[in-house]
């Protein structure tokens, strides 16, 4: 199964009509869709409503791919159970969002191999064709931050110090 | 010995009578846990480890999260963008009061718009404060990051090439 998630805050039809072009021309048919609030009708895609955080764990637990927005929530949640993702910047120049951010974000992700990025529908196509054939990153991170950065507001939370200024 | 050296040695708790056992030497605080949602939530329970022993009160903006912190008081409040001016002022004025009824002894906030406003509040009851800034902003603190720098006792970014002297300091990202 595949699932493809665009965060509940806003909708992102670009990447859901790629995924649903892409489904169709590769005869899948069991992909699945969070697609915010949308007013598109995906042809193939099977959508799901907003999803609480127990359902959405255990639908991306189910997935054996995830197709996103560049959110940190979906991607620290795919890496923290080992699926391989493939994110699509939100463009702040499309008001996907209000900058660029994911772009910046998603790049660092991905030159650290800890997913993959599209930023076109040919690109997306590629990418995917790219995690069948197994060539995917596969990270995988615990649950828990950095130990120095839980050590850091340990410090500060007993008494410790702040930040100079 | 600078303004917030002295500040810091005045809040500092009292010393325990010598002899007295370790654990008693450790003050259980009270914080306020702020995130709004998505990353920022998820970010924020990441960080939730560095909170064992205290006492941990949640503020987010999607009452479905209450599920992945179920033995917790979780306040819930609208979500809203700085340009969503009255919904940002129904938003500021229920976290005015959350603050006002826990007065926690520390923020802790992963963003963005609640995590500003509980800061901001959290100092006028004499709270501590700790933003640490997403991992999502990679090329420059976020802008309500910005806006709290000011207010924020610890101010943390998780890219040790945004870290400055006077500015964020780094310390260790969420993984």
């Amino acid at each position: 199964m595949i699932f493809v998630t665009v965060g509940a805050q806003m909708s992102f039809d670009r990447l859901v009509g790629w995924v649903d072009t892409w489904a169709i021309e590769a005869d899948r048919h069991d992909v699945v869709a969070q697609i915010g609030p949308s007013n598109l009708s995906p042809k193939r895609l099977q959508v799901l409503p907003f999803l609480d955080p127990p359902e959405f764990r255990r639908t991306m637990e189910a997935a054996d791919i995830i197709i996103s927005h560049a959110g940190m929530g979906t991607i620290l949640t795919a890496l923290e159970l080992g699926k391989p993702i493939v994110v699509v910047p939100r463009l702040g120049s499309l008001s996907e969002t209000r900058n660029d951010h994911q772009v910046a974000s998603s790049e660092r992700f991905a030159a650290d191999g800890l997913l993959l990025v599209a930023r076109s529908e040919a690109e997306l196509a590629l990418r995917l064709r790219e995690l069948a054939s197994g060539l995917a990153p596969r990270a995988r991170i615990s649950a828990r931050a950095d130990e120095t950065l839980l050590a850091r507001i340990r410090i500060f939370v007993d008494g410790g110090t702040r930040t100079p200024r | 010995m600078s303004r917030s050296e002295r500040l810091e040695f005045l809040q500092s708790p009292s010393e325990p009578a010598p002899g007295a056992p370790r654990a008693a030497r450790k003050r259980i605080r009270k914080v306020l846990a702020v995130a709004s949602g998505g990353g920022h939530w998820v970010q924020l329970r990441r960080v939730i480890p560095a909170l064992d022993g205290h006492s941990v009160t949640y503020l987010t903006i999607n009452p479905t999260y209450r599920t992945d912190v179920p033995d917790a008081k979780v306040y819930i409040v609208n979500d809203a963008t700085r340009w969503d001016r009255i919904g940002s002022l129904r938003m500021a004025l229920r976290i005015l009061w959350v603050v006002v009824c826990e007065r926690p002894d520390v923020v802790l906030t992963t963003g963005a718009a609640p995590g500003y406003f509980a800061i901001l509040f959290g100092r006028l009851v004499g709270a501590r404060t700790i933003w640490l800034d997403s991992i999502a902003n990679v090329e420059h603190v976020s802008m309500s990051g910005q806006m709290v720098r000011r207010h924020a006792n610890l101010w943390l970014t998780q890219w040790p090439h945004l870290a400055r002297p006077g500015g964020p300091e780094f310390a260790g990202r969420v993984f």
